[in-house]
């Protein structure tokens, strides 16, 4: 054993190997289990808002410890747990909920139903105002969510101890649910929603005065340069972000010093180069904000929540449905064997479209485009259940789809 | 595995081997093998985003050195100081030296920064771990000294010299030796300037001996300040410069010959044909034979067929008695002419016409075939094109004559450059033409029928 002691009383027995079946709390584990109350609380914050504002900073995770009392010293085994250096993954903390709460044996969590914001339907709004895209298409997201299933109460409340599988992904359902939507108005399969965009291009041309139609090309252009600005300034953040705190931590009471004076140091070169650095409006922090694209407040002509889906549809007989009469799944076949993923993701197998759209809902998100391609296959596979069983037989990539 | 055993004893955070990222070539992604490769190299641990972001940090600041931003660079500069406290030894550890030399950098050029804003970080610097000591303040002085502040360079410099660190002390000994090295620069540029002042002087002035006292002072310092550094090979051009001028003008011929014939000869020391120039100049001020004169040209020549001093070196061996030494002159001239360099030098052609006169008249078409035949495919097109023809003749009439002479003797009377010129008419140098027309056909190679 090592003479390296800890601050707390237990440090050193806590960080060593743990047993099988136990869990141990982490810094991550302490950011589920208030996911958890948020969730059992039902408030109107998703766990990729939770990881972003983690982020920005405006919820403490990455050096807590700062805010602990005085008499509470941290050093040596404590270090390990205390200093984080990884901002936390939304597939960490997802994994992290399900093991905390059935370590907890949690009951069964209060329902989620349709005046929920967690309900689809309503998030399924947020992100639509959030991606610049028309209002028309909750009513398709809807439909959609009411086809596979998603919206009912018993699929969507957290259950720990039910053995089924456990979905609390409530934002990336709904973000993946506005995909399959995309692909079912614009096919986008690198053709036909160009062509349709030029259809609508041309009526938005003769006829000024009406409210205009969804054009597909514009709005690629308009969110493609603000998601590229985001992106950079988002990587620039990044690479300055401080990780170390102002109060170092160390592993004995002999590299204290040594801590110490690294710090020191650290912060005497940068009060020399703070003097160089004007001080600019970024330095202070933007308050907290559930929403990261906002298009009402810029000029006119980029806004298209109130823009028509006309251009999309067409009139058979009584009913309104869509052009396209396409679509392509997403996988064709799902793994079956042990790993921890049921799909891959590569990319040179898709329409450019397609991963654009995956590339900016997983940013908005801050996950992985992987993980959205994965959800957005398996809301696929409820969807479109009847093909999926026949999947023996050889099977071509676009299929017509009864609508 | 033994890794992993290690890994229980110590604390978790500490000395993390470098990380490693599986290539991903087509896009395919499998997220679970990518982190399980990665953590197999990391020992157990996944790369944490602190390498991640401080690795992007970096390569902004170098983005924006590349791109002139100073403001910018100095923003992420701020951020990656933090740095110094990374866990992992090995960053740690080669932290200060980046981090100097980004930030000296910056320094440099950022409108806001100044000696002060210098100073203070590179003192800072000085004192983070103990190999950087010396080499920060040699470039600290340097800074100093361009902006002219010679006195706190010289400081500077004299408290670096002291530098003493146990055994380590032995592997900086260079660094040592370049400090005195660059103080005694300094020194000898006050003693250059008392020099001066010295000569507007009176003999019998006052003044005079209290000034060249200190002189004398100033240059027994500094040649105990340069003489390690000499010992040591390498190129040390403005040290052994100052140095023997210095031992000169104190009439110390024999020091000065020993440090030159020292730096220009021992094996060790790399090739520098800066150290052949210097002593050849030497000699030839102490007015020294012609055979030594040619002797230490000689190796010039086989270093640097090009240099200017090749026609110095022709005229010593054309005065020479020795038949080889003529044949020899003739290779210098061709040599020399085969560069860029001397295409346009009047005396290169003059020379060349002279010699190969006097070779022909001495009946040594031989030497003259030999050095031809290698360059009579590139030659014609490299000098005596008509293009060159045009320029020569505005730019330089005795340079074309020189040209037209050489290349009718060597190429023929047919040849582009000499016809050209002989139409060139001109009243003044009709004659001087004639005669030229006169000896090509006397002494053309072309003619003699080889």
């Amino acid at each position: 054993m090592s003479s390296v002691c800890s601050g707390s009383l237990d440090g050193v027995e806590y960080s060593l190997r743990k047993a099988k079946g136990t869990v141990k709390m982490t810094v991550p584990g302490t950011l589920a289990l208030c996911s958890l109350s948020l969730l059992w609380q039902r408030e109107a914050i998703t766990l990729s808002d939770l990881l972003r504002l983690v982020e920005e900073g405006h919820v403490p995770c990455v050096n807590a410890f700062q805010h602990f009392p005085e008499e509470m010293k941290l050093y040596g085994r404590d270090k390990g747990i205390f200093s984080v250096e990884s901002w936390p993954t939304y597939e960490d903390i997802y994994r992290k909920m399900v093991e905390v709460a059935t370590f907890l044996d949690l009951p069964r969590f209060p329902d989620i139903t349709e005046d929920c914001y967690l309900h689809p339907n309503i998030l399924c709004m947020k992100y639509l105002m959030e991606a610049n895209l028309p209002d028309e298409m909750h009513n398709f997201t809807c439909q959609v969510v009411k086809m596979a299933g998603l919206g009912e109460v018993d699929f969507l409340t957290f259950d720990p101890i039910a053995k089924k599988k456990n979905t609390v992904k409530y934002d990336v359902q709904a973000v993946a649910v506005i995909v399959i939507v995309l692909k079912l108005l614009f096919l986008l399969d690198d053709n036909l929603e160009w062509s349709l965009s030029a259809v609508a291009e041309t009526h938005n041309e003769e006829n000024k005065e009406d409210k205009p139609w969804f054009d597909f090309r514009k709005w690629y252009h308009v969110v493609k340069k603000s998601f590229d600005e985001k992106k950079r300034k988002l990587e620039e953040t990044r690479a300055k972000y401080v990780w170390k705190s102002e109060k170092p931590l160390y592993h004995s009471s002999i590299d204290r010093s040594v801590a110490y004076k690294r710090r020191e140091m650290v912060v005497n070169l940068q009060k020399q180069f703070s003097m160089l650095v004007d001080s600019t409006p970024t330095v202070t922090r933007k308050s907290p904000s559930s929403f990261q694209f906002n298009w009402t407040g810029d000029a006119d002509g980029t806004c298209f929540h109130g823009h028509s889906l006309q251009g999309a549809l067409e009139k058979r007989g009584q009913s309104l449905t869509t052009r396209n009469a396409l679509y392509w799944l997403s996988t064709q076949r799902f793994c079956r064997s042990y790993c921890k993923h049921v799909t891959t993701y590569e990319e040179s197998n898709f329409s450019l479209s397609y991963q654009f759209i995956l590339n900016f809902f997983s940013f908005l998100l801050r996950i992985n485009v992987y993980f959205l391609h994965e959800e957005v296959s398996l809301i696929e596979k409820r969807l479109f259940k009847t093909k999926y069983s026949k999947a023996k037989k050889k099977s071509s990539r676009s299929r017509k789809v009864r609508k | 595995m033994s890794d992993f055993s290690e890994d229980l004893l110590r604390p978790r955070t500490e000395d993390d081997p470098e990380e490693m990222r599986v290539g991903s070539g087509s896009g395919m992604h499998f997220p679970w093998l990518q982190r399980l490769v990665e953590s197999v190299a990391t020992g157990g641990r996944k790369q944490k985003e602190f390498a991640q972001t401080t690795s992007a940090c970096l390569s902004f600041i170098q983005e924006a050195l590349l791109k002139h931003q100073w403001q910018r660079a100095a923003e992420y500069m701020h951020s990656y100081f933090q740095i110094l406290e990374d866990s992992d030894s090995n960053k740690r550890q080669a932290a200060p030296e980046i981090i100097w030399k980004l930030g000296s950098e910056i320094l440099y050029y950022h409108p806001k920064s100044s000696v002060e804003t210098f100073s203070a970080f590179a003192d800072r610097m000085k004192n983070i771990g103990v190999m950087n000591y010396l080499k920060i303040s040699l470039q600290h002085a340097l800074y100093l000294v361009h902006h002219g502040l010679l006195d706190d360079a010289s400081r500077n410099l004299s408290q670096a010299e002291t530098w003493r660190y146990g055994d380590k002390s032995a592997s900086q000994e260079v660094l040592i030796n370049l400090v005195q090295a660059y103080k005694g620069l300094l020194r000898y540029y006050t003693w250059s300037e008392k020099k001066v002042e010295l000569s507007r002087l009176d003999q019998d002035d006052y003044a005079y001996s209290a000034a060249s006292q200190s002189m004398l002072d100033h240059s027994w310092k500094t040649s105990t300040d340069f003489h390690s550094l000499i010992q040591v090979p390498g190129v040390w051009d403005p040290f052994v410069k100052s140095y023997v001028e210095m031992l000169e003008f104190y009439g110390d011929r024999e020091g000065a010959r020993e440090v030159l014939t020292n730096y220009a000869y021992d094996e060790k020391f790399p090739s520098n044909p800066n150290a052949h120039v210097y002593l050849y100049g030497f000699l030839k001020r102490g007015k020294a034979p012609r055979e030594q004169l040619i002797s230490v040209l000689k190796i010039l020549y086989q270093i640097v067929p090009s240099h200017i001093l090749m026609l110095e070196f022709h005229r010593l061996l054309r005065k020479s008695e020795r038949e080889e030494h003529r044949k020899l002159g003739l290779e210098v001239l061709f040599g020399v002419l085969d560069f860029a360099g001397c295409t346009k030098n009047r005396t290169a052609w003059q020379y060349l016409a002279k010699c190969l006169r006097q070779t022909l008249t001495g009946n040594h078409l031989a030497w003259v075939l030999e050095q031809w035949t290698p360059r009579k495919s590139w030659w014609p097109g490299f000098h005596f094109s008509s293009f060159r023809a045009r320029g020569d003749w505005t730019e330089d009439r005795a340079l074309a004559h020189e040209k037209a002479f050489v290349a009718g003797t060597l190429l023929g009377r047919g040849c582009r450059y000499f016809r050209y010129i002989s139409k060139q008419d001109h009243q003044a140098l009709r004659k001087k033409m004639k005669r030229i027309k006169k000896l090509v056909k006397k002494y053309s190679i072309v003619n003699s029928g080889l």
